[in-house]
């Protein structure tokens, strides 16, 4: 439950920040939500992972599928060389995903060595 | 330990913020181009997009309704005229801000900020054609015109108050994918845009090529090169003109005994040949409207975003529609309720070249007329993207700015320089011609209005709906002697400098011709009984099968029209069939090449697009004017003019002995039918080629496309499957084209049809972006509608945008 709420309060945390800030305050917020709420390392790696994968995949399939895949048919061919707004989407999500893992691993460790279990 | 892993784990996402944020390990900074919220995705348009909005605006005088119809084209009510064009410029920069900053940028020589060292060469070419020095002097005239400095500051606080509102996520997507921002417009924009229409339309010239072939081939082969007259030339306005009131000029007595010397200048940029256009009208007596009906199909590179933007202006004065340039106010080419107009390139050659002698290497003093005058400079600072700035300092001298020397040209030629003439260095007030244009109402109006336009000279047509015709073919002219800026020019002798410009009174016109109709296909715009010198390259064929096809016109309408614009019979052909089938011995060719040899025989002179025939014949006509010159240009200077386009076809028809048929590379005396079998037989290899690769079929082989400004393949349209080429009506080559087709009746009611190779929208992410393409490729029109704004919704409006003063 702790970890599903983690998840959503990441997602949620980062959605809000970068409605002002450039994109990379998703590592802010992960890291923030990781200090505050104590779960395991790798429990936590996992939170960040999970709510920027579905965060950003959501966002990129939401914002794709209203466009019909048009601009990420194209996206996709300019970067990959290949017409596939699915991969594009994966490659979106799989960068918030680790971007949001590391962060919240980051804010994990430093709440253990700061306080002790 | 948890302290080292707490590091190393910070370090690392701070690591991936930075690469991700960044190109120095990646091609791209991936995470700032694909974040949902703020990346490319946010390009991405619905496909039920909304564009009904209430917008405040700092600047408005009053308040401003803009209706949107299904293809997304605004047509504007403004209570104050200013306004218009202030939501005009807001508009322009909604949907086509990376492309108006982007064309305006390479008109100032600026692309090295955005992508580095590689466009110094372009950039360069640009500063030392002085296109920023002519934009600023073209720029003071227009704002000491109250009229135009109202308009153009309308215009450029509209584009800045859509600039202010961008963020990171709405920026436009080129912008986030190459990786910079917009700079605030200025009306020095707007002015730097016209002069790159000037510099696309009106700096052909191929001097330093003539002057080469000139002194490599000697006066005598050189006119048989380059023929003085057309014979087959069906001018813009036929008959003879009444002399009596032309400025005389003559060549300089030392014009005959001068052998200009062999230049080796490469020429970097050359605006492409192919921009030309069609335009004609048919008056009342031709045509089943019950007025006359206006065509006009201007033929430019064909780029996405497309260089043109629908729209309807309506103030308390006129109401006009047609397409505007982003990057300028007014409507270009269109219609009010009034009149309609068009417009196609005038292409005479008015810029040439001076050869300028300096007194030492410091440049600070060069030769004119005996004496030793002071040299003016002008530093030309490029800013190149992480390199430090290029100083480029341009000598100035009477003659203008010195284009070519040492220190820009691939292969140094010492001290020899040269200065160029261009007239779009002399300011001009070409924005006043639309301005009048699109507010006119009569002959009088027309002709009024387009006075102003200088540079790029233009052949305009005209139609009212009391059923008046016209044609003025309108520019700033120089008064030539024959073959005056032909070749180099020496700087130091005055005697070569223009001697004034052709008076309005002798510019070719007609005002309702007893023949019913007015045309231009770009060709020579009057016969040799012109007084001045026009120049020898013009395009003939167009022009020749309009005019064939206006005469055979008893009675016409719009659809009628729409047949003749996208027509693809081929009218060279028709003059060069009869030679290649008289000629070519086909008992002489192997089996397999008679096949082909047939189909050619067979075709039916149309470039529609499964032509085949077509590709064999250009091919072996291509091949025919290697076969026939290739021998003679062997040891020729690299930089050198080839035969014009006709010049082969028209020496052939007329002398089947044609000087260069002989290969001077053998003993014998080769004749016509041994070149024309030849060629078959050069061009069989291409021809198979094609025909292996399913390529045969003319569309497939000419492969015809609608690039992005900025060549990404991904945002353009590739191999369209439509006819038509070069000397057809229908002039869509590989890249160039009907940029803008547009039929304007001009009866009791007004009935209108266009369509362009775009869209809208400039954002690849949206629908509306190619929206036309596809009509466009086969031949259909939209209708075009003045809406009145005080009768009902038109059904045709999808979307409204509401602007007030703020």
């Amino acid at each position: 439950m702790k970890w599903i709420i983690t998840v959503l309060l990441t997602a949620l945390l980062s959605f809000a920040l970068c409605l002002f800030l450039p994109w990379w305050s998703i590592a802010i917020a992960a890291f923030l939500v990781a200090l505050l709420i104590p779960l395991r390392p790798w429990k936590s790696f996992l939170s960040g992972f999970v709510a920027l994968l579905l965060l950003w995949g959501g966002g990129a399939a939401w914002i794709s599928v209203e466009n019909n895949h048009l601009l990420a048919g194209k996206i996709s061919e300019l970067i990959l060389n290949n017409n596939n707004p699915i991969v594009l989407i994966l490659i979106t999500a799989c960068i918030g995903a680790v971007v949001g893992g590391f962060a919240s691993l980051s804010g994990s460790l430093l709440r253990y060595s700061v306080h002790k279990p | 330990m948890r302290i080292l892993f707490t590091i190393l784990s910070a370090a690392i996402t701070v690591m991936l913020c930075y690469t991700l944020n960044t190109n120095t390990l990646l091609p791209a900074p991936l995470g700032k181009l694909l974040a949902p919220q703020q990346g490319v995705w946010q390009n991405a348009e619905p496909v039920d997009v909304n564009f009904n909005e209430q917008i405040k605006l700092k600047g408005l005088q009053g308040a401003v309704e803009v209706q949107f119809n299904e293809r997304l084209v605004p047509h504007i009510f403004a209570e104050y005229e200013n306004d218009a064009y202030f939501v005009q410029g807001y508009l322009h920069a909604k949907f086509r801000l990376w492309q108006m900053d982007f064309q305006t940028l390479a008109a100032a020589g600026r692309i090295s900020e955005i992508v580095g060292e590689k466009a110094l060469p372009h950039d360069r070419e640009f500063r030392r054609l002085g296109m920023v020095y002519a934009a600023e002097k073209t720029l003071e005239v227009m704002e000491a015109d109250p009229v135009l400095k109202a308009q153009c500051d309308a215009y450029t606080a509209g584009v800045n108050a859509r600039i202010e509102e961008l963020t990171e996520s709405s920026l436009p997507l080129e912008y986030k994918l190459i990786g910079y921002y917009p700079e605030r417009w200025s009306n020095l924009k707007t002015a730097l845009f016209l002069k790159y229409m000037s510099y696309d339309l009106a700096a052909r010239e191929n001097d330093f090529e003539l002057t080469n072939a000139l002194s490599y081939f000697g006066r005598e082969d050189y006119r048989l090169l380059f023929p003085l007259h057309q014979d087959s030339l069906d001018p813009i306005v036929p008959g003879m003109f009444n002399n009596d009131s032309a400025l005389k000029v003559m060549a300089p007595v030392s014009y005959d005994t001068l052998t200009p010397q062999e230049t080796l200048v490469q020429v970097y940029d050359k605006p492409a040949p192919e921009t030309g256009s069609n335009n004609w009208v048919i008056a009342p007596s031709k045509s089943t409207t019950g007025g006359p009906i206006l065509c006009n199909d201007p033929h430019l590179g064909l780029n996405l975003p497309s260089l043109w933007y629908e729209i309807q202006i309506t103030t308390p004065e006129f109401s006009t529609y047609g397409v505007s340039f982003p990057g300028s106010p007014a409507v270009i080419i269109g219609f009010n309720d009034s009149i309609a107009w068009g417009v196609t390139n005038g292409g005479r050659d008015v810029r040439d070249y001076y050869t300028i002698e300096f007194k030492d290497e410091t440049k600070n003093e060069y030769l004119f007329n005996g004496e030793y005058l002071k040299t003016s400079f002008r530093y030309e600072r490029i800013r190149i993207k992480d390199k430090p700035d290029y100083i480029d300092t341009v000598p100035y001298t009477v003659h203008g700015p010195v284009m070519y020397e040492a220190s820009h040209q691939p292969r140094g030629q010492g001290d020899r320089a040269w200065a160029v003439r261009w007239t779009a260095h002399d300011p001009g007030k070409e924005l006043k011609t639309f301005n009048l244009l699109n507010r006119a109402k009569n002959y009088d109006d027309f002709s009024e209005a387009v006075q102003y336009m200088q540079t790029p000279g233009q052949n305009f047509v005209f139609a009212s709906r009391s059923g008046n015709i016209g044609i003025k073919t309108q520019g700033k002219w120089p008064a030539k002697w024959k073959e005056q800026g032909d070749f180099l020019m020496p700087g130091k002798d005055s005697t070569f400098m223009w001697k004034g410009f052709i008076p309005d009174a002798l510019t070719p016109a007609q005002f309702n011709p007893e023949r019913g109709f007015v045309s231009s296909g770009n060709q020579k715009p009057a016969d040799s009984t012109y007084p001045y010198y026009l120049g020898m390259d013009y395009p003939l064929t167009r022009g020749r099968i309009i005019n064939r096809m206006l005469n055979e016109i008893t009675l016409a309408g719009v659809e009628d029209m729409k047949k003749m614009q996208t027509d693809n019979y081929n009218i060279f052909a028709e003059m060069a069939m009869p030679i290649l089938m008289k000629y070519i011995q086909p008992q002489e060719l192997t089996a397999e090449m008679q096949t082909y040899y047939q189909k050619l025989k067979e075709w039916d002179m149309r470039n529609e697009p499964d032509a085949e025939g077509m590709t064999i014949f250009e091919l072996v006509w291509e091949a025919m004017n290697a076969v026939v010159y290739d021998d003679e240009y062997k040891d020729a200077p690299k930089v050198v003019a080839r035969p014009f386009n006709t010049t082969l076809l028209e020496a052939l028809l007329k002398d089947s002995a044609y000087k260069f048929i002989d290969n001077i590379e053998t003993r014998r005396h080769e004749t016509l039918e041994e070149i024309a079998t030849e060629a078959f037989r050069k061009a069989y290899p291409k021809i198979a080629e094609a025909d292996a690769g399913e390529r045969l079929a003319w569309s497939k082989f000419k492969d015809t496309r609608v690039m992005h400004l900025a060549r990404l393949e991904p945002f353009s349209r590739l191999h369209l499957p439509i006819g038509g080429g070069k000397h057809i009506i229908n002039a869509t080559t590989t890249t160039h084209g009907p940029s803008w087709r547009m039929i304007v009746s001009m009866g009791p009611q007004i009935e209108a049809y266009g369509v362009f190779p775009g869209g809208q929208q400039g954002n690849p992410g949206s629908r509306f972006y190619d929206w036309s393409v596809d009509s466009w490729v086969k031949g259909e029109y939209h209708p075009l509608k003045i809406i009145n704004r005080s009768t009902e919704r038109d059904p045709s409006i999808r979307w409204t945008m509401h602007f007030k003063p703020e």
